[in-house]
């Protein structure tokens, strides 16, 4: 057997030290150029749309004229919206995680199910637009409507919802089930009045995630057909309506100059309204945070 | 004494919740079948009006043309270049930031630098379609005076930014899950750090690491708004990426936000756009899946 030539390793070692601190500072900055991104698109877009953002801009409706132009119909849309999908998409995908975690039985329907779940989340948003279009616009008729869309974004959102659902119910321990069917509670009371109480912080925080989804999605919109330019507000689910992102995509893409300034404000607007209900979603996660 | 009076209503909720549940459950089934059919049906009768042949050889795409001309090409060219630009800004730096806070970083500047990198990843697209409009463009522009304003490498460098997080979220999950003895093994070889990483963590974590990486690229193929707001709606089939281009999302769009009437051949080929996009997506969530489940180190 051959013996290490201690001074061979001793020639190379300083150099092989010195490689791995080079490539240490080289992973260090590759790791800085994501923060720096973020740093530059948070100062351009606050410095560009300050002057614009004030009370006129949140009460007018959009206008042609850039100083005119404000956000309301979009503000009140995407609440319109998510009045829709936050319903509709809890109870699926909360149905849809319990049955799969308490009732399922391992076969191969319930392995197509999950399967099938894992793959709808990869699916491009857009093509969830192509079936909306067909299904809720033109097949049932709801036009271009806040339920039209709604329905869209909710089916979108579902698999977030589901995963974040189910991992949250896998959570609660054994024990406490077990408890309860020692008490002669059924499977239903069960996982109504101990499982679900006990998840519902994973659950809500999964919720709100998948609702800020939702409402920075623009391209579902496009394609179902929400208009560019609304200057009204809905008055029921099926009236027609625009959403902060498509209000934004409609400023971003006309060619005057003063349009980035009332896009950047609107970006404001909606970065806002999303760090406002992820910091919910990270609120209930730390305080509803039970250890068993 | 309990149970007598209760226990026949009991019975049937015990019984109707599992169904009422599976059905929900079934929902998201047939949200994949009912995607799957829209885009089948609508494909069909847009194959009945162009001839398949020549959706996939016809070198040109001019829907709006007086005498249209329906080659997809251009529009996949558009959508690989974009990609393809993408996976050299994200795979790099993404990996690099994986190795960084799995192998590098203390605990505690992995708990500051993670939670800014999911904000990263949850600006939506839009913003980022204006970031590369107003600001990746103007100074690219600088720097390369030949490039026009409508371009396809502004779009790609950003739709990799967004797609970066993912890479490097998932990598390091791969990482991280190498068990330390593993390690410890080579430092008592005498390895350095970065030997160690690279000759043995990263071989061992790799299955998870090109499964990010191609997961990350279906995301790229998919991205909408960015590529519709910087990229153009020029498709074209060669590989300059200074000038205007058009990706199959983008197309998609442009005829959605246009007045395609209802019934036209252009309207239904959205839905042909639609379904090699949808193609293109699943292979790639297939492939990915496969790999991290074909080629996962046990142990």
């Amino acid at each position: 057997m051959k013996l290490i030539n201690k001074s061979h390793v001793a020639k190379k070692m300083p150099v092989r030290l010195a490689v791995n601190t080079i490539c240490k500072g080289l992973f260090f900055l590759a790791t800085l150029i994501g923060l720096i991104v973020l740093a530059i698109l948070f100062y351009r877009i606050f410095t560009q749309g300050i002057g614009h953002l004030n009370g006129d801009f949140l009460q007018n409706f959009a206008s042609r004229k850039p100083e005119e132009a404000g956000i309301k119909a979009a503000l009140i849309g995407s609440i319109w919206l998510m009045a829709v999908v936050a319903p509709v998409s809890l109870m699926l995908g909360v149905g849809t995680a319990i049955y799969l975690e308490e009732y399922a039985r391992k076969n191969w329907i319930t392995t197509f199910i999950k399967v099938n779940i894992s793959n709808l989340a990869g699916v491009p948003s857009i093509v969830f637009g192509l079936l909306g279009l067909t299904v809720f616009v033109r097949a049932l008729a709801l036009d271009r409507s806040v339920l039209a869309a709604g329905l869209t974004m909710s089916l979108l959102v579902l698999p977030v919802i589901i995963v974040a659902s189910q991992e949250a119910i896998r959570a609660v321990p054994r024990d406490l089930r077990e408890a309860s069917f020692g008490m002669g509670a059924t499977k239903w009371q069960t996982i109504r009045k101990v499982v679900l109480p006990a998840a519902i912080p994973g659950i809500l925080t999964g919720g709100i995630l998948a609702l800020s989804r939702a409402i920075g999605e623009t391209a579902p919109l496009v394609v179902v057909g929400i208009p560019l330019f609304i200057a009204f507000l809905p008055q029921t689910v099926l009236d027609t309506f625009t959403v902060l992102p498509m209000q934004i995509y409609n400023w971003t893409s006309r060619p005057q100059e003063e349009f980035q300034q009332v896009a950047a404000a609107g970006i404001i607007v909606l970065l806002i309204l999303l760090i406002f209900m992820n910091s919910i979603a990270v609120l209930i996660r730390n305080k509803f945070q039970k250890r068993y | 004494m309990i149970l007598e009076k209760k226990s026949k209503k009991k019975v049937d909720v015990e019984k109707i919740i599992p169904k009422l549940l599976f059905l929900m459950a079934a929902i998201s089934v047939f949200t994949t079948i009912g995607i799957i059919l829209t885009l089948i049906f609508e494909t069909f009768i847009f194959f009945d009006r162009v001839s398949i042949v020549e959706f996939f050889t016809a070198s040109k795409w001019l829907p709006f043309a007086s005498v249209p001309s329906f080659g997809i090409m251009p529009l996949i060219v558009g959508t690989l270049k974009i990609t393809l630009i993408a996976a050299v800004v994200a795979v790099p730096v993404g990996l690099a930031t994986a190795i960084f806070l799995s192998e590098y970083a203390s605990e505690k500047t992995r708990r500051i630098i993670k939670p800014i990198l999911e904000v990263l990843a949850g600006i939506p697209t839009i913003v980022y379609g204006f970031f590369a409009l107003t600001f990746v463009t103007p100074v690219l522009r600088e720097l390369f005076p030949s490039l026009d304003m409508f371009n396809a490498l502004s779009p790609g460098i950003v739709v990799g930014i967004m797609i970066m997080p993912m890479v490097a979220s998932l990598s390091e999950d791969a990482l991280v899950s190498v068990p330390k003895s593993i390690r410890e093994g080579a430092y008592a070889l005498g390895a350095t750090k970065l030997e160690t990483t690279i000759k043995v963590v990263l071989p061992a974590a790799i299955s998870g690491i090109v499964a990010s990486i191609v997961l990350g690229l279906s995301r790229a193929i998919g991205e909408t708004m960015i590529v519709s707001v910087a990229g153009g709606s020029t498709p074209s089939m060669n590989m300059d990426v200074t000038s205007s281009i058009q990706t199959m999302t983008a197309y998609i769009v442009q005829v959605s936000s246009g007045d395609a009437g209802y019934g036209t051949t252009i309207y239904y080929s959205i839905y042909a756009v639609g379904m090699t996009l949808f193609v293109f997506t699943l292979v790639m969530n297939l492939l990915a899946q496969f790999i991290s489940r074909r080629f996962r180190e046990e142990y």
